[in-house]
């Protein structure tokens, strides 16, 4: 199972975000554990500078601006 | 057999017109500029000819307002698209983090240059200040040069550039610029001046410090392509409402309001606190470039001084409440005071400054 996290401090981005990994996984029926990060201190932690930033499975994937749906795709299905 | 055919028949996407943009992409740019400058320059015409089928009085104040509405806003939407798409493209080659690698380690003075500087280039959202703030400060970036990005990058930006220079003028625009990339500067400058480290929030300093090595991405022009499009969706998205909103607004103002009204209220010869009024003022309005110019342009329209009406849009994107209390979260009150303090002041000798020269 994926552990995908989505850092953001509560941006209109960041719960879009969140919602199209959430259908997207849904659709390509992967089973994932989401998270969302919304300490700014955590987010800080992690490294990302610009929200929403993606981790999966702890490794930085994406950061600032909304990730499109084939990165999304990418993420997913990757084994 | 008809299966073949049929499969013969289908368009491979891959080969389409719509896949142009990333098998050609610099083919694809010079199609959209040249059918760009062609719809824009037919712009006044389809106007007037709009304007003139309108069942209104056509030398009265409607029509004016109208006129002025049907011609503006798709002529500062087209500007802010084409705009938002070439700086989508740019902003793909300077990242934060190739930002943040640039600034490690300056020093003082051509540090706080070069911030403000980045700040206009490097993509920026009011929500992602915070952590933005906290990476910097942990790759070394000294705190005012921080600042200078931090004030530059909000205030300076295409958006609000775009709309000066189509609303306003380029004289108007180019002296935005430089005067907000120099509030940018001292201001960090004095900020960096007052040793203030102490004031960051404890457990920000105390964070590991981060090595501001970046590796940059290998990115296709077709890439920078999908990012301006990106672009275009996300600002273009967000604001083309505000911007018509705005438009209206000035439209209105155009047509109904009387030709020196804002004279005496923000006019050269109004008295001296005309200028701190309309930054106080500006502070607790939280708005972005895209709706407040529109207003701007008609407050100049009627009287208003332009070191007032600058000193007010400043005030407006670059002092908001609202991101005070986001970066709450990171500095200490003292330091944010001397932050609003010391952005107050310029902005306010700027305005002066303009009413007394112009």
């Amino acid at each position: 199972m994926k552990h995908i996290q989505v850092l953001g401090t509560g941006c209109a981005s960041c719960k879009t975000t969140v919602e199209m990994i959430r259908k997207m996984a849904d659709e390509l029926a992967v089973e994932i554990q989401l998270e969302k990060v919304e300490d700014i201190a955590d987010i800080a932690a992690a490294g990302v500078m610009s929200t929403p930033g993606v981790i999966v499975d702890g490794k930085i994937v994406h950061a600032g601006g909304m990730p499109s749906r084939s990165a999304v795709h990418g993420w997913l299905s990757a084994q | 057999m008809s299966n073949t055919i049929g499969q013969n028949i289908k368009l491979n996407p891959e080969h389409g017109l719509l896949d142009l943009p990333n098998r050609r992409p610099l083919l694809f740019l010079l199609l959209v500029a040249v059918a760009w400058v062609l719809i824009y320059a037919q712009l006044p015409a389809v106007a007037a000819y709009l304007t003139a089928l309108l069942p209104v009085n056509q030398s009265g104040h409607l029509a004016d307002s109208l006129r002025f509405l049907i011609f503006e806003a798709p002529k500062v939407l087209m500007l802010l698209t084409a705009v938002v798409m070439v700086m989508g493209m740019i902003n793909s080659w300077f990242t934060p983090e190739r930002t943040r690698a640039m600034l490690a380690g300056k020093h003082e003075g051509v540090g706080n240059v070069m911030a403000a500087m980045l700040g206009i280039v490097t993509p920026f959202c009011s929500c992602s200040a915070v952590p933005l703030f906290i990476g910097f400060v942990q790759a070394g970036v000294p705190l005012g040069v921080t600042f200078s990005f931090l004030i530059a990058a909000p205030m300076v930006n295409e958006v609000a550039l775009t709309l000066l220079f189509a609303l306003v003028g380029w004289k108007v625009a180019l002296l935005y610029l430089a005067l907000g990339l120099s509030i940018a500067i001292v201001s960090g400058w004095v900020i960096g001046r007052l040793h203030m480290e102490a004031y960051l929030e404890d457990w920000v300093r105390d964070m590991a410090k981060v090595n501001p090595d970046f590796k940059p991405e290998k990115l296709t022009m077709a890439d920078r392509l999908q990012a301006g499009f990106q672009a275009v969706r996300d600002i273009v998205g967000r604001v083309w409402l505000y911007v018509v909103a705005g438009v209206a607004i000035g439209a209105g103002i155009h047509g109904y309001v009387p030709q020196d009204f804002m004279a005496g209220l923000m006019g050269r010869d109004a008295s001296w606190w005309s200028v701190p009024a309309a930054i106080l003022i500006g502070v607790p309005m939280y708005s972005n470039a895209a709706g407040i110019i529109p207003v701007v342009e008609a407050l100049l329209a009627k009287g208003a001084a332009l070191g007032t009406v600058l000193a007010f849009m400043m005030s407006v994107i670059a002092l908001s409440f609202p991101e005070m209390v986001i970066l709450r979260k990171v500095l200490k009150p003292r330091l944010i005071a001397t932050f609003v303090g010391v952005v107050f002041s310029g902005i306010l000798l700027v305005g002066l400054v303009f009413n007394a020269v112009l």
